[in-house]
């Protein structure tokens, strides 16, 4: 069987991977994905332990995850509409209104 | 079990690469394509972790539903014209290396308390009837925490209706 340990690291080069994305890029509509990624990366922590112990209740907790993901993907793509309808950018440094 | 181990180095390859090549990629399509990619390589990883609801679940509702949505907010939104701007922003070295930083941070952590973890190998199987057991669970121990989520749903619904309409 596959040790545990190896899940880890492969949640965590995810993880990182989207951290880098959602710090890196400018394009909304990747750091939204680069999101979506991370909270995967957790999902596989969540199913890695859950076949760990041989219980079924991690695999409820990714199931609200996706749902949470789905619920933050469809809020946030949503306002990247509206934002795009005032300013025509989908840049993240652009949408500097809030700036003073 | 050798089998076992050489589908998961590649479904585990397969996603750390897609996912470099998502978080690089100029075109915003690509990077779509190769998110789809690393999703369905974690759903192969599912599986091999005996999550089969879990696996349809990540097939059906990421790929078939949310990687549509943005793939449709891409074509609405996407201007040739950001292809030509620079892709990363200022802070880019700085926030690369901060997050190989917090990487190595979490990887040393586990280094350093690694003796003390105890990671068994996963020897008891799983309940046999996988998606039974998830119902089971999700609608008799975690009755709350889905209503709760089913509000959620609801709350995001009426969001992004309003956030859409031309005007509110």
């Amino acid at each position: 069987m596959i040790p545990v340990d190896l899940y880890l690291f492969l949640s965590l080069a995810l993880f990182i991977i989207g951290v880098i994305g959602v710090l890196t890029r400018r394009n909304v509509i990747v750091i939204l994905m680069s999101i979506e990624l991370i909270l995967n990366a957790v999902n596989i922590n969540l199913i890695a332990f859950s076949r760990m112990w041989s219980s079924v209740d991690g695999q409820v907790f990714a199931i609200f995850i996706i749902t949470d993901a789905a619920a933050e993907a469809v809020v946030g793509l949503g306002i990247i509409l509206a934002l795009f309808r005032n300013r025509e950018t989908v840049l993240a440094d652009e949408m500097d209104m809030l700036k003073w | 079990m050798l089998l076992n181990s050489i589908l998961f180095d590649f479904l585990a390859g397969l996603a750390v690469v897609s996912a470099i090549l998502m978080v690089t990629r100029r075109n915003v399509v690509h990077s779509a394509v190769f998110l789809i990619g690393t999703l369905v390589a974690t759903a192969g990883i599912f599986l091999q972790l005996q999550a089969e609801f879990l696996f349809v679940v990540q097939i059906i509702l990421y790929v078939g539903g949310i990687m549509v949505l943005f793939v449709f907010v891409i074509m609405l939104v996407n201007l040739d014209v950001t292809l030509r701007f620079p892709q990363f922003n200022r802070q880019k070295f700085v926030a690369g290396a901060l997050a190989i930083a917090l990487g190595g941070q979490v990887f040393a952590a586990y280094w350093i308390g690694h003796g003390a973890l105890h990671f068994k190998g996963s020897s008891s199987p799983m309940p046999a009837k996988n998606t039974e057991a998830v119902g089971q669970a999700l609608f008799q121990h975690y009755m709350l925490p889905f209503e709760i989520a089913s509000i959620l749903l609801l709350v995001a619904m009426i969001g992004a209706v309003v956030m859409a309409k031309r005007r509110v």
